[in-house]
């Protein structure tokens, strides 16, 4: 598999330097930044496959570098990493256009396998965003007549979620569920863009009523 | 055994270089805690100050004036401001109990010293000849003591409870209610009846309306006077106390990060050659402060989630082995809803125990009408159908305490698969 090239955006030059040690020799590290002015100068410079990005930043915060560098580095991928649990936080860099989120204190091969999928232009749930998705998402099955597509997770979307807020793997829940990976990417892929796209007035309400979790 | 925590409260005598400072004791008061305070400065039994001030007030009237001039010059015994700041956050947020507070207040003493002092004081009355004078003034000090044992009540509520603005209102009546206004009128009442007796001892009852209604006028145009000034005073002491607050909040991190992340890091630095141990007081350090910054609810196990992160606390203090917990929906622990909690948590002990996993996952999806919890791990496994008979934890303490609350319990595991232990409350639709 060849190197991605990563760029870490951080504002703690101790966690940068671990996720690099972590990282090793699996990717290629092309820059790491401290704020969001460095951040976008520095994608925008070196055009990575990859950005870890922190949810905090001086500056502005993790969107914002998503959403300065819009349509200047059309091929850049960015991964949320973050210590912060903030719902509101999370999924508003979800919704800047983050391809996932992972926390701080994930392994290094988990970390090098979330920047191979994103690399792929796949979406990466930790467990803790499938919970937060559910959560935005509750009780939209019910009133599933009255919403649009892109405001409720499909019966098989949900249990996707599930299974990954359960600790499931992609390949653990695609044998659970009796479907390929491919198709649990496909599930994974429809999911981000709901929860990107949706214009749901309760994910906003319910972002602000869980402002921390 | 350690020190009772009331009395780390205020007693001026536990510091041995302070003077002693004599101070009124509303907590037992039976007027206006004048007598309590003095007989535990001087070290008297408190029936013995109380009847000496009845005997001077018999006798002459000066016990009071004595006690009138003690009620206005001693300070009202403070409650707050002299505890440690982890104490008195932990007060805060709920998580000790605060000092005492009496609620139900005996008045049988107080009724009974004042039939009695009613009784000897119309005897002398009726002895001497001077009742011309005497009723009104014994009715003059009953409504000045009810309005200024008003002012110490509200005083003692600012105290205890030291949320929300202060107003006008709530500096002269607190949040006392009925009782509060009634001590309030009566007072006033008692006040012009005395005025209008004094008048009507002099002169005929015309007169004594007359005075009666200029004594409420002159009241009326007091307030009218004051209350800009009570007013501005309110505002002033709205602003002191909301200043106090954000100081006593600096307090309260200054506190926390010295119990916890500098303990911590101490005992990092001293177990710097075990990286397990390191590991796992890091990631106690990090549940502890997470749930300091972002938990709302102050860390207190009420709520279905807390309670699961307080398991997952329990399992990796006590293994080693972290647990991730997500929680969909947060509802408060009921009845219903505890069973499914302990059963999580034996699961997860388990898990943390036999499994060998490096982590547990525990899932918890809670609707209106059922609370679910997965409790995953990828370790070693086993085989559920043979498991001995004497196995207690997991028939026990899991599938049959599901069972008995309505519940159900589902193990799926297999040798070199891990396992997983699915949970499901169904709640009735009482709640």
């Amino acid at each position: 598999m060849t190197r991605h090239t990563v760029v870490i955006v951080d504002d703690h030059a101790m966690f940068r330097a671990g996720v690099r040690a972590e990282l090793g020799d699996a990717v290629e590290v092309l820059a790491e930044a401290a704020d969001v002015d460095e951040a976008v100068a520095a994608v925008v410079a070196r055009q990575p496959e990859v950005v870890l990005l922190d949810v905090h930043l001086p500056g502005g915060g993790g969107a914002d570098v998503i959403r300065r560098t819009h349509g200047k580095a059309p091929d850049t991928k960015f991964l949320a990493l973050s210590v912060s649990d903030a719902a509101e936080d999370v999924i508003g860099t979800i919704r800047a256009g983050a391809r996932g989120y992972v926390t701080k204190t994930i392994t290094g091969a988990e970390l090098v396998d979330a920047i191979d999928r994103v690399a792929a232009g796949d979406a990466v749930f930790s467990p803790r965003l499938a919970g937060f998705v559910l959560d935005a998402f509750a009780g939209t099955i019910e009133v599933a007549a009255v919403d649009e597509d892109l405001d409720r997770l499909t019966e098989r979307e949900r249990e996707v979620m599930r299974l990954i807020a359960r600790g499931y793997s992609y390949k653990e829940v695609a044998a659970e569920l009796f479907i390929s990976i491919k198709t649990v990417e496909t599930h994974m892929g429809s999911v981000l863009r709901k929860l990107q796209l949706s214009s749901r007035h309760e994910l906003t309400r319910w972002a602000s009523e869980r402002r921390l979790l | 055994m350690t020190t009772p925590l009331t009395d780390a409260r205020s007693d001026p005598r536990s510091d041995p270089g302070a003077p002693r400072k004599a101070y009124r004791d509303p907590d037992e008061a039976v007027l206006g805690g004048v007598a309590a305070g003095l007989a535990e400065h001087l070290g008297l039994p408190v029936l013995w100050v109380r009847v000496g001030f009845m005997v001077l007030a018999v006798m002459g009237g000066s016990g009071v004036m004595f006690y009138a001039g003690l009620w206005m010059v001693l300070p009202s015994r403070r409650h707050f401001d002299d505890q440690a700041p982890g104490l008195a956050a932990a007060e805060r947020q709920g998580k000790r109990r605060r000092g005492r507070i009496r609620r139900l207040v005996d008045f049988g003493p107080l009724v009974a010293i004042g039939a009695i002092a009613l009784g000897i004081a119309g005897i002398l009355a009726l002895v001497t000849g001077q009742g011309g004078i005497f009723w009104p003034l014994v009715l003059g000090i009953a409504g000045v003591a009810l309005l200024w044992r008003q002012a110490d009540e509200a005083q003692r509520e600012r105290w205890l409870d030291s949320t929300g603005r202060i107003n006008v209102v709530r500096a002269v009546v607190g949040t006392g209610g009925a009782a509060a206004y009634l001590r309030l009128l009566m007072g006033v009442i008692l006040l012009v009846v005395a005025i209008m007796l004094i008048s009507l001892g002099s002169g005929d009852w015309a007169a004594a309306r007359a005075v009666g209604l200029a004594a409420v006028l002159c009241l009326l145009g007091l307030g009218f006077i004051v209350g800009p000034w009570l007013f501005r005073l309110s505002s002033d002491l709205s602003e002191e106390r909301a200043e106090r607050i954000r100081s006593q909040e600096r307090a309260d991190v200054a506190a926390h990060l010295h119990d916890s992340v500098l303990q911590t890091l101490a005992l990092i630095q001293k177990s710097a050659q075990d990286p397990a141990t390191v590991a796992r007081l890091a990631r106690a350090q990090e549940r502890d402060l997470r749930s300091w910054l972002f938990d709302s609810a102050g860390g207190d196990p009420t709520t279905f989630a807390a309670a699961l992160r307080q398991i997952a606390g329990e399992v990796d203090d006590a293994y080693g082995v972290p647990v991730e917990v997500v929680c969909v929906g947060d509802p408060p622990v009921s009845e219903k809803v505890r069973p499914i909690v302990l059963a999580t948590r034996e699961a997860a002990m388990n898990a943390a125990r036999h499994s060998g996993a490096a982590k547990v996952d525990v899932y918890a999806e809670a609707t209106p009408t059922r609370v679910e919890v997965f409790v995953r791990d990828r370790g070693s496994g086993f085989d559920p159908g043979a498991v001995a008979e004497d196995r207690h934890g997991l028939r026990d303490s899991i599938v049959d305490r599901m069972q008995r609350h309505g519940g159900t319990a589902e193990i799926r595991s297999r040798p070199g698969e891990g396992t997983e232990v699915r949970l499901t409350q169904p709640l009735g639709d009482s709640r």
